[in-house]
């Protein structure tokens, strides 16, 4: 197994089925006759492979000299002058911090310019991303776009679907009047390497392709009812980037005219950064990913929708029966649990905040269950204010870990009514090689260990 | 927040109506024919936007080797540096406009032609983003000419076929996967397609919910350091720790057991930094990796080949220069068109192994 690691550098997937038929068979006796001693026994026999054990030493001790030498021994920054203001004109995090970087995943992709990073969701607080840690999705690398050469160009795919065919320079749209709004933007293909099997270690890789900011820009309707569109009949609007792949995805004018969709040349404060799009891009609230367009130069608006390459030949959700769902958009209920999650070890049993994050294209995120025993019984955690419309929403819920094994998974439910389902419940829809819009349940099974692996439950 | 007064305000300025150009006085104007010209490229399913023109397989085939072939195959089989072309469809595929493969878990992969319903895509693709390192060079001649040889190794065009504006929609009607699409789905947020209904429903029971929890899947043990060493992705303060996977010893551990391709590569010396960056403003990265190969040796092998030959610097920065083929493998490296400079930097960088 080794050598197939190695051959590709890459992860293979984790055949399914992974207990021995003796471990299934106990699986089934045990579920039978007892209820948390039957995860406890099942999962200490899945995990025994992976017994390296680890040492857990007790978290705050009263150290043998009566005290704390980080207390009893005054620190240096106690006892010394500190830096300069300004010694660093654009501050960077901790050099405690390093290990919070957004990474990709060996092997996924075969270029690393038509590739993706993953946002360390396991390391970040809240719903707003850092702008230095948001994921990243490039089909023809990335680029610093001078923003007095970039241009956005509106057309109709005739002349009269547009009255006035407009150019505007980035000075322009930035005296229009603008909207500041908190929103996720998920990748449609989040998640998608867990759609057959658990193939990767932590959230970062299984759901780091989501992140969240406030985005600040011009509401497309605005420029539209400058330009003159014929909203009778041009139903579909284009995208255009101005990168070497000029990605297009078809946009439905519902949500135009929502006054959702805007033009968003700002992030959490400051200009969006170069790999988000740098000095505009569209932002598409609820919608995967590929349709919020960077590097914005050009949008149309049609009569039909476009056929592009990424709603024909990618971002198609490959169903049982082999027929592909196209311009399939909306990203529909979800949730992680990021602490404790995949990956990680708990120190000791005791007191633990589970802490995670939930989201809805379809709006606000109306309440999230977890459950510590693998989906038998669910508790509703507390969702942190604000908690807003096609955003992230953060919840909480108290956990005290007795130190024995737990299987953590968090369910989401939108203020549509719609509840985010298992594996079980997504495959029998959806089968399992969509690659696309995988939102089923996750869960970590927190080994007696301490250490936390990702599993799928049948 | 403060929505209600934005929406407000938007209400405001919208009240003029048609009259909304002067709302905003000064700001934006006409978009000349030549700007929308140079922009509007886009070719939907209906061939709308599709320049007059045409391009023979002969043509394509010429334009492959030379433009395509070395990241996609000589034959569009490729699976170096994407996703294969072509494949997996046949003569009855053409016949009922399904893929049938596309309904076979055993099948590996889904090639661009499995998948193609609108020849539209095709056309458009190619011509606005390839080829990788060069998009939107292709003539509309060979944009033709490239999309009738694809489909020509496809099998959906004979050889002698020339594609043209005025023959693309009965083209469009022997595509393999011509029916292989739907719409009906939940997932489109507009009114012209789908149901917009959800298609998976799921019900949030609270207690004794049914269902026994059995573990399916799970990340077997040589794999756990296959994304390095989770102890480093993870803040080392907080409630939980990343585990240290670089402590793993599989069964039969060997010392070779930590996979060398999953670790971080050691980063280069100051020096080598620029040859690093070379490589990438050059696209070599397209086809070689540092350590890895692609479609060509990683850089690595490459400097280990080489390492204490005299003329090694000479020789590689001919190599990259003119190109070559037959040292590595059969696909051909093109000669590259960088400076004397740069392609000297580059074979310095990799005679001197790679460190200064």
């Amino acid at each position: 197994m080794d050598s197939l690691h190695k051959a590709s550098g890459r992860l293979q997937k984790a055949p399914e089925n992974f207990l021995d038929p003796a471990g299934v068979r106990q699986v089934f006796a045990e579920a039978r006759s007892g209820r948390r001693d039957f995860i406890r026994k099942a999962f200490a026999a899945a995990g025994a492979a992976a017994a390296v054990p680890i040492v857990q030493a007790a978290v705050n001790p009263v150290p043998p000299a009566g005290g704390d030498a980080n207390i009893l021994e005054l620190p240096q920054h106690s006892k010394g002058l500190g830096q300069a203001v300004a010694t660093d004109g654009y501050g960077k995090p901790s050099k405690y911090e390093a290990n919070v970087q957004r990474r990709h995943s060996p092997g996924l992709t075969q270029t690393t310019q038509a590739s993706v990073s993953f946002a360390p969701l396991q390391s970040l607080f809240g719903i707003v991303t850092p702008s230095g840690l948001h994921f990243e999705r490039h089909h023809q690398g990335w680029w610093d776009i001078d923003p007095s050469k970039h241009r956005l160009m509106l057309n109709g795919s005739d002349d009269s679907l547009m009255r006035r065919p407009m150019v505007f320079t980035m000075d322009e749209l930035m005296r229009l009047p603008s909207v500041s709004r908190f929103h996720f933007i998920e990748c449609g293909a989040n998640t998608g390497m867990e759609w057959g099997n658990v193939a990767v270690p932590t959230c970062q890789y299984s759901h780091g392709m989501i992140s969240c900011s406030e985005f600040t820009g011009v509401p497309l309707n605005i420029l539209f009812d400058v330009a003159g569109v014929d909203t009778k009949r041009a139903r579909y609007v284009l995208a255009e980037g101005a990168d070497g792949s000029s990605m297009t995805r078809t946009v439905p004018m519902e949500l135009v005219e929502s006054g959702e969709v805007f033009v968003a040349y700002g992030q959490n404060g400051e200009m969006l950064r170069p790999e988000q799009g740098y000095p505009l891009r569209l932002v598409v609230p609820g919608v995967q990913g590929v349709s919020w367009v960077k590097y914005l130069r050009r949008i149309e608006v049609g009569d039909k929708p476009y056929g592009t390459k990424d709603e024909v030949l990618h971002y198609v959700d490959l169903m049982p029966g082999g027929l592909q769902r196209q311009y399939s958009s909306t990203q529909e209920c979800k949730s992680v649990i990021t602490t404790p999650s995949g990956g990680q070890v708990l120190l000791d049993k005791g007191f633990y905040n589970i802490s995670g994050l939930a989201w809805s294209g379809k709006g606000k995120v109306k309440r999230v269950d977890v459950s510590v025993d693998g989906g038998r019984n669910w508790r509703s955690a507390r969702l942190e204010s604000p908690v807003m419309s096609k955003c992230l929403t953060r919840f909480n819920l108290d956990w005290v870990w007795d130190g024995k094994a737990a299987l953590v998974q968090s369910r989401a439910m939108d203020e549509t009514g719609y509840v985010q389902p298992s594996y079980k419940q997504l495959r029998a829809v959806r089968g399992s090689r969509s690659i696309y819009h995988n939102n089923a349940i996750q869960t970590w099974l927190v080994q007696d260990s301490g250490e936390v692996k990702n599993v799928q439950l049948a | 927040m403060s929505s209600w007064r934005e929406f407000a305000a938007i209400v405001a300025l919208l009240a003029a109506g048609t009259a909304q150009a002067q709302a905003f006085p000064g700001v934006g104007r006409t978009a000349t024919a030549a700007e929308i010209a140079a922009w509007d490229i886009d070719v939907r399913p209906d061939f709308k936007g599709l320049p007059k023109g045409a391009g023979s397989v002969a043509k394509g085939m010429e334009v492959w080797e030379g433009k395509c072939a070395s990241c996609h195959g000589i034959f569009g089989e490729s699976n170096e540096v994407f996703s294969p072309i072509v494949g997996g469809t046949t003569k009855d595929d053409i016949k009922s406009g399904r893929v049938a493969r596309l309904n076979d878990a055993a099948y590996p992969g889904r090639t661009t032609l499995m998948k193609l319903s609108t020849v539209s895509t095709l056309w458009d693709y190619i011509n606005r983003a390839m080829p990788w390192t060069q998009p939107k060079s292709l003539s509309t001649e060979e944009v033709y000419a490239v999309t009738a040889f694809i489909l020509n190794m496809g099998g959906v065009l004979p050889d002698d076929f020339t594609l043209s504006d005025r023959n693309i929609a009965e083209v469009q009607k022997l595509l393999p996967n011509r029916k292989g699409m739907t719409t009906d789905h939940g997932l489109w947020p507009g009114a012209g397609m789908g149901t917009r209904k959800p298609d998976v429903k799921a019900t949030a029971c609270m207690k004794d919910c049914s269902g026994e929890p059995r573990l399916a899947s799970f990340l077997p043990d040589f794999a756990r350091d296959a994304h390095g060493n989770l102890a480093e992705q993870n803040r080392p303060v907080g409630a939980q720790k990343g585990a240290d996977t670089s402590q793993t010893v599989p069964k039969g551990g060997a010392a070779e057991a930590a996979a060398p391709s999953a670790r971080p590569a050691a980063s280069p010396g100051a020096g080598a930094a620029e040859a690093v960056a070379l490589t990438q403003k050059h696209a070599c990265v397209a086809c070689h990796g540092l350590d890895n190969k692609i479609v060509g040796p990683g850089f690595r092998e490459v400097a280990r080949r080489y390492a204490g030959r005299a003329d090694a610097v000479a020789y590689l920065a001919g190599k990259i220069k003119s190109g070559g083929s037959g040292v590595w493998g059969n696909v051909p490296m093109p000669a590259q068109a960088l400076s004397e400079a740069d392609a000297n930097l580059i074979a310095q960088w990799l005679a001197d192994g790679m460190k200064n």
